[in-house]
């Protein structure tokens, strides 16, 4: 599937804005199944000093400063992605049972292994909880196989959370989420791979788009229009295989990666330092459309 | 060696080898397990034997007097805030040339491995892949910081600067203690520590040789200048501090001021264009290299802690493009990680091929299985650390906890068993130290300090070595109330003596730079001419309505009687006394009007004039009284602290003291008023207080005669002479307007006049020129118009004008800026007044409203311009916001 993908940020201050910083991860990835072939960043007011490079997880980052009095910052990227479906046997990857896939974990001979073990790790935004291991404990049942278990983990997000906008913000903290049993799609990413974690294996957040549906005839996914997020496991000798929690899908070729790293904090799409007083209003409109 | 009989050592007594020889477990630096005095330490001895204990007693105060003198000081947070003064033993810490050399050469070695383990961890991670790094001890430390990868990946030593703690154990055995990576401290201390103990003991250093400091600071300096990008040939450096609250501040002013490069904090700094400049009166600096003092963190609230006002925005990117060096790099603190220890060895082994020389204390990372069983076993006589050291967190001693501190540490190993480390604990030797007048052994340890020069390392030949406080405890550290002590190398030649400033080709050219003056300085400059000229303001204020008063306790107005509680008790009807009592009035209202604590307050007679007198000028909890004023006179004149002499210094530091005192009088006297003790007593606490501000007045006109005679009249001293004009010029105002706008009978306003010419300095003058009876017309005369009294009114505008006109600025066309326009508004008003019109009553009322309404403009102009000058000079600092927030 081809896409065409506009992402437009806009903000607007109460006061002047003398001088901002900022960092973006907005460039959508290319890897294995996705292929970035066109990509158009523009920013309003022209930026001082544009760069673009990549980060420690190989995501691409681009920094710009405006250096002169503004109200108003309107970042627009549009890019073209190809994605295919996986093709991994979703069969084969049933045999693996999760303790043995964690035994394997442990092993200190392999490169690979032992760079993503890091992803095992807590991080700033996704803390050692008990009540992720208790939570996860539930699906990962003695002897399972570790697909299984992640597929209930991920269906038991989607019933048992409410998609709820409203009630948390992006640094509301992983404890409230649990207590209140609502959030967004980057909530329920981050209680997936507390769960995960929690049970020693290796997971990571990935922030992305979904197609927007234009005709009636099909289902529009929850989390159009504006970033999205959800989680990718690592399986031994096969890779990493996404799970979406907001939609209890796994994805395939109706979502766009951005970019991954441990958690939101990793790869937040739009940050920045401004210098001025006040405060500010934050739109962001996303249009992904199949070409 | 002549052979050692321990008689000879007079000073030694039995009762010191006694104590180190008791005890199998202890290995003394100076006595050997026979008990004879190692060779190495003979000279020192030697020495001090022809001293004597009791004046080595007395070099010991004056090396403390010294310090304290010299503002050195160590920042303490948590219960005992405040300021806590340095503390030096005058007993070095004295190694031997074989032990130096074993040290040395192992010190090297390791800061050569350190640093590629730190290449490697921020570039491609061969040691992780590879297996020699567990994947946890790294990913798992709060001090690997991400957007730090590949961030210098074109600098041959990222770790620039380097810091080791050492320790001797029981077997004579040297053992690493831990390493200081990201900004390593104490070199400063070290340095300042020889300085002192240079001047207390002027003659032994001749005699003994030891190794000097200079030379490794000026290859310092020059290794410094060669990290500027694109080898700009005079790069400027600056020192990034976290400000006057960081507990090591005092050593940054002081290497600051040492190397010459100007010390500045995250406000000072702004990244435009992908460069770092400083924001100066000048204009925008280009910053060419930074030594940070703030941790990794906190450098850059882009990409690291987003809450952090301690650093630059855009610092990274900065760094990134080529454009600055920070050393040491953010991220480096990644290397200050215990469980890195137990993989050191076999690391060493596989990248540099050698065996590790200096052995790291022995340690189990529990991320191990194995490891972690022997720690959990052995707890009891092991020492736990979590792997990256928060702020203010100790290490735990497992034979010092309970079982249920037992446990529950057991419990946080067990559920984050990467988090931690078991370490054996050493029993360090110890060293001499002169405590309560008698030598007694103390354990200690000591830092050595590394830095890189031509691919490879040079070595501080000294250090800062630290004693345990009290004896028996378990720590050593500055910051529990350790002692420190000089470290010293010996060497059999002498060596010459090398000072930063006598070879000036020889180092980089720094000159250039010292022009410039941040912001920040500038304001912080321009606040202490403020605060001390209303110190001395209102000091001299207080001093003579305490005089008036004083005057009256002890009878010698007439109809004045003493009464038994000590108040005053007035008789109605005496002239003189009432005019007297009027004129105090005055004072008391030109007094709160200053310290606006009581707004609009009139003395009532009810009231005990000499407490509320006091609880105006020396309560802390007024903000404008005398002793708040000196409290902000000492902050901001800390604040920019690299900026004074040291005997400018010493002056403050006198100012602070003083202050003790005087709250110390203060407290005592309100408690004697509520108690109602003895008027004795009283009158005694009085007399103390005016000693102390007699004291006070004249450190204040040193500070003033300081700042006039020994700061180069640059940029600097502009703006703390501005201070100094705008407040002396508002402090006459309210002095003029309080005491002479309403019309007083003829006998107080003479009494007013003689008050307000004392309180100006001005009535020998006066008495000089005018040689007659105090009038109103000659005194205003005087005290505004005269352009040849630096006291009056006109001097102060008219030196603000100069000042003014010097401040830089970019002309546009040929208009005068605001603070210009002014300035020429204020002198032309006051010029074209006429004093005996100023003095003319107005129609049908007691006030002079002439003399009201010139005075009202002038101070509005004053305070004008005092606001744009901090908003077009000094105000550079904005607000910062987060867009997106992720800490947690």
């Amino acid at each position: 599937m081809k896409y065409h993908i506009t992402h437009n940020t806009h903000y607007s201050y109460s006061n002047i804005v003398n001088l901002c910083y900022n960092e973006a991860r907005l460039i959508p990835r290319s890897y294995g199944r996705q292929v970035c072939s066109k990509n158009d960043f523009i920013v309003v007011p022209d930026p001082t000093g544009y760069r673009e490079r990549k980060d420690f997880f190989e995501n691409t980052v681009c920094f710009f400063t405006i250096q002169r009095p503004h109200q108003e910052l309107v970042v627009t990227v549009t890019s073209e992605v190809e994605v295919n479906a996986s093709d991994f046997q979703l069969d084969s990857v049933k045999e693996f049972r999760w303790e043995n896939v964690l035994k394997q974990l442990h092993r200190d001979d392999n490169e690979e292994i032992l760079e993503i073990r890091q992803y095992t790790l807590e991080s700033p935004m996704i803390p050692e909880l008990p009540e992720l291991r208790t939570y996860a404990e539930k699906s990962f049942s003695d002897g399972r196989s570790m697909l299984e278990a992640v597929e209930e983990l991920t269906e038991r997000l989607y019933t048992e959370f409410e998609y709820d906008p409203n009630f948390t913000s992006v640094a509301t903290p992983l404890k409230e989420v649990i207590e209140h049993r609502r959030g967004v799609c980057q909530d329920f990413a981050h209680l997936g791979i507390g769960c995960v974690r929690s049970m020693g294996l290796v997971v990571r957040y990935v922030s992305g788009y979904i197609e927007t549906v234009h005709d009636s005839d099909r289902e529009q996914l929850v989390g159009a229009g504006a970033s999205h997020a959800w989680f990718s496991v690592y399986f031994p000798e096969i890779g990493w295989i996404d799970f979406d929690p907001t939609n209890n899908v796994m994805p395939s070729d109706r979502h766009i990666t951005v970019a991954w790293g441990r958690d939101y904090s990793d790869v937040t799409p739009l940050k920045g330092v401004v210098y001025g007083s006040g405060t500010h209003d934050l739109s962001v409109s996303v249009d992904c459309r199949e070409v | 060696m002549q052979p050692t009989e321990k008689a000879q050592w007079k000073i030694i007594d039995d009762d010191y080898a006694n104590l180190v020889l008791s005890d199998s477990q202890k290995f003394d630096e100076m006595l050997d397990k026979s008990g004879d005095i190692n060779p190495h330490w003979h000279a020192y001895f030697k020495a001090m034997n022809r001293l004597g204990l009791e004046e080595m007693v007395t070099r010991h105060q004056d090396a403390a007097r010294l310090l304290r003198e010299n503002g050195v000081t160590y920042v303490v947070h948590g219960e005992q805030q405040g300021h806590r003064p340095w503390e030096l033993d005058i007993i070095p810490f004295i190694l031997s040339e074989t032990d130096w050399q074993f040290i040395s050469s192992g010190l090297i070695q390791r800061a050569e491995l350190l640093n590629l383990i730190l290449k490697d961890l921020y570039g491609n991670k061969r040691l992780i892949k590879e297996g020699l790094i567990p994947p946890e001890v790294i990913f798992a430390h709060a001090g690997f910081l991400r957007p730090c990868n590949d961030l210098t990946s074109q600098m041959d030593n990222p770790l620039f600067m380097y810091a080791v703690d050492l320790g001797r154990d029981s077997c004579g055995q040297f053992w690493v203690l831990s390493d200081r990576s990201q900004a390593p401290s104490g070199a400063g201390f070290a340095l300042e520590n020889r300085t002192v103990l240079a001047r207390t003991l002027p003659n032994l250093f001749s005699e003994v040789g030891v190794h000097r400091l200079s030379f490794y600071f000026r290859t310092l300096q020059n290794s410094i200048a060669r990290l500027a990008p694109k080898q700009k040939d005079n790069p400027h450096v600056v020192v990034l501090t976290p400000g006057p609250y960081n507990e090591t501040y005092f050593e940054h002013a002081y290497l600051a001021n040492y190397l010459g490069y100007r010390l500045v904090q995250g406000d000072d700094l702004t990244v435009l264009d992908g460069r770092v400049w400083l924001k100066s009166l000048d204009g925008l600096q280009p910053v060419d290299v930074i030594l940070r003092r703030v941790d990794d963190v906190f450098c850059d609230p882009l990409e690291l802690r987003q809450d952090s006002r301690l650093g630059v925005a855009g610092l990274l990117e900065a760094i990134r493009q080529g454009n600055v060096s920070v050393i040491n790099p953010p991220g480096s603190s990644i290397l200050e990680n215990p469980a890195l220890l137990p993989f050191l060895p076999n690391i060493s082994k596989a990248i540099i091929g050698e065996d590790l020389q200096l052995p790291s204390v022995k340690t189990w990372w529990c991320g191990n299985t194995k490891h972690r069983e022997y720690v959990l076993d052995n707890i009891k006589k092991l020492v736990v650390k979590p792997i990256h050291r928060p702020v203010g967190a100790k290490p735990m001693f497992g034979s010092e906890l309970s079982e249920s501190e037992l446990s529950s540490l057991k419990s946080k190993i067990n559920s984050k068993p990467y988090q931690y480390v078991g370490q054996d604990y050493i029993h360090l030797s110890t060293v001499p130290s002169l405590i309560d007048g008698k030598l007694l052994p103390r354990r200690s340890i000591f830092r050595s300090f590394l830095f890189a020069e031509n691919g490879g390392y040079s070595l501080l030949p000294g250090g800062l070595a630290r004693c345990e406080g009290e004896q028996g405890e378990l720590t050593v550290s500055i910051h529990d109330g350790g002692v420190s002590k000089d470290t010293w190398i010996l060497v059999s030649e002498q060596q010459p003596h090398v000072s930063l400033w006598q070879q000036p080709k020889l180092g980089p050219n720094i000159s250039e730079h010292s022009l410039g003056l941040s912001s920040r300085s500038a304001e912080n400059l321009y606040w202490v001419g403020r605060y001390a000229e209303r110190a001395e303001g209102h000091a001299r204020l207080l001093r003579i309505s305490l005089d008036k008063i004083q005057l009256g306790m002890e009878g010698t107005f007439m109809g004045k009687r003493k009464s038994t509680d000590g108040k005053t008790e007035i008789q109605e009807g005496d002239q003189n006394n009432k005019s007297e009592l009027e004129c105090l009035n005055s004072m008391l209202r030109t007094l709160t009007g200053l310290t606006s604590s009581h707004q609009g307050y009139v003395w009532n007679e009810g009231k005990e004039i000499v407490t509320e007198l006091m609880s105006i000028m020396l309560d802390t909890k007024h903000s404008g009284s005398l002793v708040s004023t000196l409290h902000s006179l000492i902050s901001a004149a800390f604040a920019v602290r690299d900026r004074w002499s040291t005997d400018t210094w010493r002056v403050m530091n006198n100012i602070e003291n003083l202050c003790e005192l005087l709250e110390k009088n203060m407290s005592i006297y309100e408690n004697s008023q509520f108690q109602q003790t003895s008027s004795e007593s009283d009158e005694r606490t009085l007399q103390h207080i005016q000693t102390e501000l007699d004291q006070l007045m004249i450190y204040l006109s040193a500070l003033s005669g300081l700042n006039a005679e020994s700061m180069t009249q640059t940029i600097a001293w502009v703006s703390l002479d501005m201070g100094r004009r705008i407040e002396r010029a508002l402090l006459l105002i309210v002095l003029c307007r309080s005491c002479f706008v309403a019309v007083q009978d003829e006998w107080i306003e003479y009494q007013l006049l003689e008050s307000i010419l004392i309180a100006s300095e001005s009535l020998i003058t006066y008495r000089g020129r005018y040689r007659s009876a105090l009038h109103l017309p000659t005194v205003l005369e005087m005290l505004l118009l005269d352009e040849s009294n630096p006291r009056s009114l006109v001097y102060q505008l008219n030196r603000l004008q100069e000042q003014i006109r010097d401040l830089p600025r970019e002309r546009f066309g040929y208009g005068l800026s605001e603070e210009e326009q002014l300035i020429l508004e204020g002198l032309t008003q006051l010029q074209l007044s006429n004093t005996s019109q100023l003095a003319e009553l107005s129609e049908q009322t007691s006030e002079r409203h002439g003399l009201e309404k010139l005075l009202v403009r002038l101070a509005q102009i004053l305070i004008e311009i005092s606001d744009v000058l901090t908003q077009t000079y000094f105000s550079h600092v904005q607000g910062q916001e987060q867009l997106v927030t992720t800490d947690i």
